[in-house]
């Protein structure tokens, strides 16, 4: 229903961003912290809204707002549309054949358990194997441990090396026996970026369904999910500029066709009598109860509004931001900044990863680093960023992480390295 | 606005640095507890060595930041030595100390009323007061003392399984 095409046209210009139009078109970046102009580094846990997600989201409950799939009145049919058009907005972003292979949920965590539930309780059983990495979120660890002590599956993992990069030295014989692959696009700790499409074709080979968790991936990349040759592809709204409360599953159809039902409720059926149901379609047999129709209109504002300014575009930016801020940090801290993941190569370039960065920073522990960088305004996360296996591999409770994304720029990296000076001085011992 | 002189006060930093009664002890005879943050990834495990009814050994394992390791420390000693019930008594204090009252949740400046040295008799504990102004620390800082409270559950239930089991003495 509404396109951010005209409001970010300034802010792109031959394919490079102009990340001060941009910043400007973001409310929450206009505010001070502590005194300090906010420098927001922490994207990786969730992203802010441009103005015109917020305004979207307004103008639909101000507009148009009624329960879709339901009434014939005209507002009603304008919700429905601004539903489908959103499903298929996400669908040609995320490169799906079809968009009704593109099943709304709350977020990527609820897409995974929904595959575990639906195709995992139908497909595997005892001794079947899920195999996983090393660098998975707990979103993609928790649903498959759950079915492993439900019906006696068995999790096993792709190694990291002591860097947090997949070591995949072993990979055929990890692949033996297993029947879903399931493996996260880019790194929400180390920004590492597993080679999915390799992966695919391996699990593939054996048999094996791959599933994607593409949280971190989405946002930041051109995504083809028949590129990838996935099979499901878990992704969530707010990590792009759209709103919390709102994710997707993009399945393959004949996957989705032959799976049952997740939640049971409204919408999700096509007949209910005293004996029992007939489920719906895919993807509405999916979609039990009133979806959070807003968050999806403001989704697709997002997705308006990335692909305004083109997804292309905003990859290379951060490219581009992610070696500044490898060489800043190198240049002013040396030995005293650790960063966990791929780093800088010998001859200063960067290896091909994502814009999260894991810092060590001497001894001092993440909640206090991040604790003096938020009284400079500098916003990143500390803890374990729900993936502590991989946190034991490397050796640590704990990491400051600090996430770039199209609407940083170099003065948020130099505002951090500033901060991470004064932390310094304050915790020197 | 509070400020990091507010959360790191000299005696805080002091604990970090140097923390005291660190270490473990061999269970049994001691017990010991282990408490996580699951937020943070901070983990803290509790030994606590308990003869006739009093704190007679205490060591603090584990790492996180310095909030939830000078607490430990500073917890370990404030306890040893104590009873059990004495032990308790300043457990209490310490988490009355540490509930978020509106002053912490909106940042105020002025200094709640008793925020004097000698005012809780918590003593050198009261330099954790200030946590309470950084709500998202406060779990750092309970840490040690929930898991104090658990070993000195363990070290209850233990003597009450020696005395169940064992002739009587």
């Amino acid at each position: 229903m509404s396109t951010a095409a005209t409001v970010t046209s300034e802010a792109t210009t031959s394919g490079t961003l102009d990340v001060a139009a941009i910043k400007a078109e973001f409310p929450l970046l206009q505010r001070e912290v502590h005194g300090r102009p906010i420098v927001y580094l922490d994207s990786g846990a969730t992203s802010q809204k441009p103005q015109s997600v917020l305004d979207a989201m307004d103008r639909y409950y101000a507009e148009i707002n009624a329960n879709v799939h339901r009434g014939a009145y005209h507002i009603a049919e304008r919700a429905t549309t601004a539903v489908e058009s959103a499903r298929a907005a996400l669908g040609r972003f995320l490169g799906a054949p079809s968009a009704e292979e593109v099943v709304f949920t709350k977020n990527a965590t609820e897409s995974i358990n929904l595959v575990a539930h639906s195709w995992g309780r139908t497909n595997l059983t005892e001794g079947d194997v899920v195999l996983l990495t090393m660098l998975e979120h707990h979103a993609n660890i928790v649903p498959w441990q759950q079915l492993a002590a439900e019906r006696g599956v068995e999790v096993r993992w792709i190694p990291v090396d002591a860097n947090g990069r997949l070591d995949l030295s072993d990979l055929d014989a990890l692949l033996d026996g297993v029947r879903l692959l399931a493996v996260t696009a880019a790194s929400n700790v180390t920004g590492d970026l597993p080679p999915v499409r390799r992966l695919a074709d391996a699990a593939h080979a054996v048999g094996a369904t791959v599933l994607v968790d593409a949280s971190q991936w989405v946002p930041h990349q051109p995504t083809d999910v028949t590129a990838w040759d996935a099979d499901f592809v878990a992704v969530t709204g707010h990590k792009m500029l759209g709103p919390t409360g709102i994710g997707a599953l993009w399945g393959r159809r004949e996957l989705l066709d032959a799976m049952p039902p997740f939640l049971g409720g409204g919408s999700m059926i096509q007949n209910v009598t005293v004996d029992g149901f007939t489920p719906a379609d895919v993807p509405t047999r999916f979609e039990a109860g009133t979806q959070p129709i807003a968050e999806i209109v403001g989704w697709h504002a997002a997705i308006d509004y990335l692909s305004a300014l083109g997804i292309d575009a905003i990859a290379a930016h951060e490219r581009d931001l992610t070696g500044y801020a490898l060489r800043t940090l190198a240049d002013r801290f040396g030995d005293d900044l650790a960063i966990h993941g791929p780093a800088l190569a010998a001859d200063g370039t960067v290896e091909d990863r994502g814009g999260t960065l894991s810092l060590a920073y001497r001894d001092v522990h993440p909640h206090d680093l991040s604790q003096v960088l938020d009284q400079h305004g500098v916003c990143v996360r500390a803890g374990h960023h729900c993936a502590k296996p991989l946190m034991k591999v490397l050796g640590v409770n704990a990491t400051a992480r600090a996430s770039l994304y199209l609407y940083n720029d170099e003065s948020d990296v130099d505002a951090l390295a500033d901060a991470l000076a004064d932390a310094g001085d304050f915790f020197a011992f | 606005m509070a400020g990091l002189e507010d959360l790191y006060r000299e005696i805080i930093l002091d604990h970090y640095r140097n923390p005291r009664n660190r270490g473990e002890l061999e269970v049994p005879p001691a017990t010991m507890a282990e408490g996580f943050n699951p937020l943070c990834g901070d983990e803290i495990q509790v030994y606590l060595q308990v003869d006739d009814g009093a704190i007679s050994d205490v060591r603090i394992g584990g790492q996180g930041c310095s909030i939830s390791q000078s607490s430990a420390s500073m917890m370990s000693t404030a306890v040893a030595g104590k009873s059990l019930d004495e032990a308790r008594d300043v457990l209490r204090q310490f988490k009355e100390m540490m509930s978020i009252h509106e002053h912490g949740l909106e940042g105020d400046d002025d200094a709640p009323a008793d925020d004097r040295p000698g005012a809780s008799g918590l003593g050198d504990l009261e330099a954790l007061r200030g946590v309470v102004k950084f709500p998202v620390r406060i779990k750092c800082a309970t840490l040690g003392w929930n898991t104090l409270d658990q070993a000195i559950g363990q070290s209850l239930d233990q003597s009450l399984d020696q005395a169940g089991d064992g002739p009587a003495a």
